[in-house]
């Protein structure tokens, strides 16, 4: 059950992605892009997302258990700390710089090979050696 | 430059909203996706390997859509080099700061969570300063 779950929250999360338009990096940018053509049109995206995800927030809160029966939300860190701003602000550059993020990068594996596969590839090994030589 | 296309950028969003609000009220995790690729890297699938599923459906539904129902939107990437080291920030930088678009800008939001309203407005900005750069400095974006 939590399988057939996950497979639907995936499939739902790539098909969002590609109708939304976010697997073309040029939309991403034109997005960013203010002092230039301006293109809003990703401001819809988190306009719709995020009031929908906070319903089903609000339904695990007001339920105090999740339908599959697992532990609410453990997040512990709550102060916006110097990881978080530096970790952002370099997400935030390499958002700008190649109009991908991880979500899309993935979701363009099959569609676009040669060039998601690069950006994935990278991606994993910036993760890693975050994972391993900074944060060890 | 992409036409502004507000009803698309909508529809996607609501599925992108309904993934995250399953994520909570069903399995009572942050659907944020370089949490689960981060960790699934790092060998942690979750329990029942939630995050091996979530991200075969992640990876396979535009190429199912893309069969059944072409987007009208395209696909323009920047040079190699740019997208490479476009990955190594993107790596690092969400790895860091605990999340990206999703986990901070769609699910942290959702709850409006401190950290993650404050990521959003950072990535933005600085997603918005680099563009600007390649748009005025080096002329790369059109």
């Amino acid at each position: 059950m939590i399988r057939l779950f996950a497979l639907l929250m995936g499939a739902l999360f790539g098909a969002g992605l590609y109708v939304a338009g976010m697997t073309d990096p040029a939309k991403v940018q034109s997005f960013l892009d203010i002092t230039g053509h301006w293109d809003p049109s990703l401001i819809f995206v988190m306009g719709a997302g995020i009031p929908v995800a906070a319903m089903g927030y609000w339904l695990m809160r007001s339920r105090g258990e999740t339908l599959l029966h697992q532990p609410l939300l453990d997040l512990t860190a709550s102060a916006i700390d110097r990881p978080l701003v530096m970790g952002s602000v370099l997400f935030g550059l390499g958002w700008g710089l190649g109009g991908f993020c991880p979500g899309p990068g993935l979701a363009s594996l099959l569609l676009q090979p040669t060039t998601a596969g690069m950006f994935v590839l990278a991606m994993v090994v910036g993760m890693l050696g975050h994972d391993r030589l900074i944060k060890s | 430059m992409t036409e502004f296309t507000p009803i698309s950028a909508a529809v996607g969003g609501g599925l992108i909203g309904l993934s995250a609000a399953i994520g909570y009220l069903a399995l009572g995790k942050v659907t944020g996706i370089s949490g689960i690729f981060g960790r699934a890297l790092n060998g942690d699938m979750g329990f029942g390997q939630w995050g091996l599923f979530f991200l075969i459906g992640l990876i396979g539904m535009p190429a199912v859509m893309h069969a059944l129902a072409p987007s009208e939107h395209g696909f323009t990437a920047p040079a190699p080099v740019l997208v490479v080291l476009a990955g190594l920030l993107v790596g690092v930088g969400t790895r860091m700061g605990s999340g990206c678009t999703s986990g901070h800008g769609i699910c942290g939001m959702a709850r409006l969570s401190i950290r993650s309203v404050a990521a959003t407005v950072i990535f933005v900005g600085s997603g918005v300063v680099m563009v600007a750069v390649l748009r005025h400095v080096f002329g790369v974006i059109a």
